[in-house]
């Protein structure tokens, strides 16, 4: 005999990405199917043989303090967690129940460049005393988790791309298991630097249109050659129901499920049958007690790479069957570029806002789906849905696969 | 002297730890008063290190508890150099 699981509601949302500097404005860039790609204009961009990305679409509202001993990745959590909290209500909940599950792929890494240059030029003294809180992984979890002073634990999953939906699904995971009521949950990235576009660019993984960066990014499209990196963050607040109907919280929507899978099959390539990603798809739809059924929407991780697309695109069919020719899926990536681990937590704010708007932002930039790809992907307009519920695939290199299941 | 010493001390503690330079006199301590923690700690004396010329070694840091007692050390040090 089985319990019903503890049920965990979205009571919160923020986020500062390449189309704006909160929910709202990147919602908005969203449904006028914006692009935030540009070309870059740093002084390094011109020995790499990618000079394209996704910066933040607006400066982060912070302290001069804040911003000398955060990096950048800290402070786009921040910004992001504290939109969420108020949004939230700025609730008041006992600091002992409240926990802070905050991921990044990469973690501080423009710090680590920037100070390894201090060191080499400078020398050890004139190493910044915060480089260590700055560059670690966990520091934007930790940032965060001091900001509201959570208690009930802080944690930072590492999963690549993958990494802002496992912070989410570990979030869903800590309330269920009764070890908070209230988990602020997401994922932050900031690695537009010249070593990791240098290093994604070996791996063949970035797009390489220099001249037309806003239609770079082609998810599903015949034409497309690779990723866009983009940066910033998101952060929902996830909380027991029971916690956020106490307090009378606005809802908007619910966490029904999580799916976690790793592929075991290559540090970086996906597994071309697409398996690891179909076991995680229906890990997720068990563990929300839904049915292939129950699904109307997908905003799927579709990076605009060859081969992950179509590997999505295969799992979907093997995980849904033929349901999947009924469900309309899209990529926010079209737009915002790959945020890598702050891309799953900005999916999973957008998969939320297109459930409860009952709208599906059109994927940008596809003017010829591959014919290796059998999916409804929504272009060109914006597609109105009904009710129902929602998945968001992330994979990240190191096969980890990640599928979110929210209804409202 | 030992004014322009507290000055250029407040222009420091303003600039790596956001304090109002109002707030930086003699009998103010650091960590108490002034909030600054040990990390940007180390930040104030490093800055302070290259903006007078002088060298304040780790051991000597725990001894500047207030501000006073690094306008004393920071004279006395910049004296012997």
């Amino acid at each position: 005999m089985t319990t019903t699981p503890r049920q965990v509601v979205v009571t919160g949302l923020g986020a500062t990405t390449p189309l704006g500097g909160d929910v709202a404005s990147t919602w908005a860039g969203l449904l006028a199917g914006r692009s935030g790609a540009r070309r870059l204009t740093e002084e390094w961009i011109e020995q790499l043989p990618v000079q394209i990305g996704a910066p933040l679409a607006a400066e982060l509202p912070l302290g001069r303090v804040e911003a000398r001993t955060l990096d950048r990745s800290q402070q786009m959590a921040l910004v992001a967690a504290r939109e969420a909290w108020a949004d939230a209500g700025s609730p008041d909940v006992d600091q002992e129940r409240l926990a802070a599950c905050v991921a990044s792929g990469i973690g501080g890494v423009i710090t680590l460049l920037t100070q390894h240059d201090v060191l080499r030029e400078k020398g050890a003294r004139r190493v910044s005393p915060h480089v260590v809180p700055m560059l670690m992984p966990n520091g934007p979890a930790s940032t965060v988790g001091l900001e509201f002073k959570a208690k009930a634990g802080v944690h930072a999953p590492v999963s690549a791309c993958a990494s802002g939906s496992e912070a989410i699904a570990l979030g869903l995971d800590i309330i269920r298991a009764g070890r908070a009521d209230v988990v602020i949950a997401g994922g932050t990235e900031a690695a537009i630097a010249a070593l990791p576009i240098a290093g994604f660019a070996q791996m063949q993984a970035l797009s390489r249109r220099n001249d037309t960066p806003e239609t770079a990014s082609r998810p599903f499209d015949k034409a497309r050659d690779g990723f866009v990196l983009g940066e910033g963050a998101a952060i929902l607040v996830l909380e027991a129901a029971e916690h956020a109907a106490a307090r009378g919280a606005r809802v908007h929507g619910t966490l029904a499920g999580a799916g976690i899978s790793s592929d075991a099959y290559h540090i970086a390539a996906p597994d071309p049958t697409g398996a690891g990603a179909a076991r995680a798809v229906r890990a997720a739809l068990r563990s929300a007690s839904l049915e292939p059924t129950d699904i109307i929407h997908i905003n799927a991780h579709a990076t605009s790479t060859p081969s992950g697309d179509v590997a999505e695109a295969v799992a979907l069919r093997s995980a849904l069957g033929n349901h999947i020719d009924e469900v309309a899926v899209t990529s926010t990536k079209s737009m915002t570029g790959h945020l890598l681990g702050a891309a799953g937590a900005v999916e999973a704010v957008v998969s939320i806002l297109a459930l409860r708007e009952r709208i599906v932002p059109a994927t940008r930039n596809l003017d010829a789906l591959d014919d290796e790809i059998a999916l409804d992907v929504v272009s060109i307009d914006n597609r109105k849905i009904g009710t129902g519920a929602a998945l968001s695939n992330s994979f990240g290199f190191g096969g980890h696969d990640v599928c979110l299941a929210f209804t409202v | 002297m030992s004014q322009d010493i507290l000055a250029g001390l407040a222009v420091i503690l303003e600039e790596v730890a956001g304090v109002d330079p109002a707030d930086v006199t003699p009998e103010k301590t650091f960590i108490d008063d002034l909030d600054v923690d040990s990390l940007s700690m180390v930040e104030v004396v490093v800055a302070a290190e290259e903006k007078f010329s002088v060298k304040i070694p780790d051991d000597d840091v725990k001894s500047l508890k207030t501000v006073g007692d690094a306008v004393s050390y920071i004279q006395r040090a910049g004296v012997a150099a």
